[in-house]
């Protein structure tokens, strides 16, 4: 419990700034415990967030911290893992922060396999600016600037993650902290770029717009609408659930600053320029 | 020192590699991109990294990134990319984080005109990013100071911990002249030493500027935010912070103007003095010198090689004997106006403007004369 403590900044940081029955505490604890799990040295980590009540955690964790502009936590986090290599360099956002104004940098790191971890908490809406429809809202639901309801389609975070050629994708839930911490630890322990979406519960905003109740009533939702990875055929296509799991772990290829290395290498041989 | 025959922007590269930076994040843009080119080629042999972002905003938040892990990190862009970096510029000064940008101006807006020059993006180097906030930008003439104010720019951004820019364009970027680049140039050192980590604030009121600043890595558990924080990093709506840290702020340019100051002049006894910067000037000496052959009369010429901060209180002494001034851009005039604000109601202040991507001529400046 202790060393648990220890990885928050309890003097200057608390009480926090969420809501009663945020799913962004889950998420945050259950990485702690997963960067305690395997060993990370404080003074070797750095949390990197961008915008949202998802991207506050970075305040609230006492290691080096780096709260970025929205959607621009990964290309930040990009400079750190290059400029400090020996640094564990994790990303935590929101689906807002790093799908949509955020996707790009998503997708290109992904396929650049920058070597960081990116946790996504997905609570389908932007919850910090008060429950507009975000690229996970599904179709036809009501958000604050979708009052007739939402008609455009959403995106699969891992499947994006996964055809941008993320070395391991998983997913869980904040109803799942056990099954959650598992995925963190399997995640974070993968050389390359690696994503956990996290499906969270956000009972003031998104819960209020659908009808889902309170905490407890929307953690029971997600439980229900949960299924493991191993039950379905094709994980990619099961309208109306929430796959959990591990749902794409590939054969570990060289990541970016180890292929950096390699230019360094070939351009200190070469003369020429 | 070797003579050497080089362009603009290959001397800026130089200057940044000779100035310490070991880290590049750019996207490629005419008329710039020989910059991020040259670097993709010096910086990997010497350890450093150079690396190809997705667009601009991914660029300025991963030198940010690199910045904040302790490394000088620079970008070179132009004009459109100049623009989508502006949230990150402003990223930089609320977090105090050096950062040195290279903006090889073309015209705009929009696309504008890629390989053409012009001295159009000076309010948006100054105003381009939203909030109050300190900025200084520099405008080199030639080669060789493409070189020099590259390596002043990373020298003032580490001492002050704010963005500069360096304003070059595409004239004197792509222009060729013969330069002797010193190999180690003078680079600052933080001359007040850190505070062990249990005694340590990122935003001390004794470590503004001149400072010895803790990085990512180095135990010290720092944060750093883009929100408006207390001197421990972390965020605050109380008004008297809020101050505070605004305060803060102006107080890096405001205490250190007198050697931020950065002009140079000739003939300032002449009634007539042209005021230019960046490539603009080399055609108001050409003016004075063919001027003065032709009537016998002196022009003065006083050339900026700092233009924000504007420095006001320097040139208002500079100009008092001045009975006419006449101001050069390739723009539809944005410097003027501060230079209206400096001299006396009475003192015309002529503008020779030139917007259509050729080079502003010294017959243009001549017939104003
Ligand atoms: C450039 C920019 N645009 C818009 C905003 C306003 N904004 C702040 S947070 C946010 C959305 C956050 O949503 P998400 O990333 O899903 O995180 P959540 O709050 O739901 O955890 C927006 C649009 C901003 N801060 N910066």
């Amino acid at each position: 419990m202790d060393k648990f403590l220890d990885f928050f900044r309890l003097d200057e940081r608390f009480p926090h700034m969420l809501c009663p029955g945020c799913g962004v505490g889950i998420a945050m604890a259950t990485m702690v415990r997963a960067f305690i799990e395997l060993g990370i040295n404080q003074d070797k980590l750095c949390v990197v967030s961008g915008i949202g009540c998802s991207g506050r955690v970075a305040g609230y964790l006492d290691c080096d911290t780096f709260h970025t502009l929205h959607g621009r936590a990964i290309p930040s986090a990009t400079g750190v893992k290059l400029a400090r290599p020996d640094m564990h360099v994790v990303v935590f956002g929101g689906d807002g922060d790093i799908m949509a104004i955020g996707g790009n940098h998503f997708i290109h790191a992904a396929r650049r396999n920058m070597d960081i971890t990116v946790f996504v908490l997905n609570n389908r809406t932007y919850a910090m600016t008060g429950g507009q429809y975000s690229p996970t809202t599904p179709t036809h639901e009501q958000a604050a600037t979708a009052p007739y309801g939402n008609c455009e389609r959403s995106f699969d975070i891992c499947f994006m993650a996964r055809a941008s050629g993320a070395m391991f994708v998983a997913r869980s839930t904040t109803y799942h902290v056990v099954h959650l911490k598992k995925m963190m630890e399997l995640a974070l322990g993968k050389t390359g770029f690696s994503v956990v979406e996290i499906v969270s519960q956000c009972p003031t905003l998104y819960g209020r717009y659908q009808g889902l109740g309170d905490a407890v009533s929307m953690l029971k939702w997600i439980k229900e609408r949960s299924i493991d990875v191993s039950k379905v055929e094709d994980p990619w296509h099961v309208p109306g659930k929430f796959v959990i799991g591990v749902l794409h772990d590939r054969e570990e290829v060289a990541p970016y600053t180890e292929l950096y290395q390699g230019v360094r290498n070939e351009a200190r041989k070469q003369e020429r320029c | 020192m070797a003579v050497q025959l080089l362009s603009g922007n290959e001397a800026c590269a130089i200057g940044a590699l000779r100035a310490g930076v070991k880290f590049f994040a750019g996207y490629p843009i005419t008329p710039s991109t020989e910059i991020a080119e040259y670097l993709s080629r010096k910086l990997p042999k010497i350890g450093g990294t150079f690396v190809q972002m997705e667009d601009e905003i991914g660029s300025i938040c991963c030198m940010n990134g690199a910045t904040a892990a302790g490394l000088k990190a620079m970008t070179a862009t132009s004009g459109p990319g100049f623009s989508l970096m502006q949230e990150g510029i402003g990223y930089s000064a609320m977090t105090e984080l050096p950062c040195i940008i290279v903006n090889v101006m073309r015209g705009g807006p929009a696309t504008g005109s890629p390989t053409r020059s012009s001295q159009s993006d000076v309010m948006q180097a100054r105003h381009g990013t939203h909030g109050d906030h300190p900025i200084v930008t520099l405008c080199p003439w030639n080669v060789k100071e493409c070189f020099d104010l590259t390596v002043e720019a990373v020298n003032v951004s580490e001492r002050l911990r704010i963005p500069v820019i360096v304003l070059a364009d595409e004239i004197t970027g792509h222009m060729r002249e013969t330069v002797e680049l010193p190999e180690k140039p003078l680079l600052w050192h933080p001359t007040n030493p850190r505070k062990p980590r249990d005694q340590y604030f990122h935003y001390d009121d004794s470590n503004n500027y001149d400072s010895n600043i803790a990085s990512f890595g180095e135990g010290y558990r720092i944060h750093l935010t883009g929100l408006v924080h207390r001197k421990d990093g972390f965020p605050t709506n109380d008004p008297e912070i809020i101050k505070w840290n605004m305060d803060r702020l102006r107080k890096k340019l405001e205490d250190n103007e007198s050697w931020l100051w950065d002009v140079t002049f000739e003939d300032l006894g002449s009634e007539t003095i042209i005021v230019c910067y960046g490539s603009t000037a080399r055609s108001a000496m050409e003016a004075k010198r063919q001027y003065e052959r032709k009537t016998g009369r002196r022009v003065g010429i006083l050339r900026l090689r700092m233009i924000w901060p504007f420095p006001q209180q320097r040139l208002v002494s500079l100009l008092k004997s001045a009975r006419r001034v006449i101001v050069p851009e390739m723009n539809q005039g944005q410097l003027n106006r501060s230079i209206e604000r400096t001299v006396s109601p009475d003192v015309p202040v002529i503008s020779v403007l030139r917007y259509d991507g050729e080079t502003l001529t010294p017959e243009a400046i001549i017939e104003a004369l």
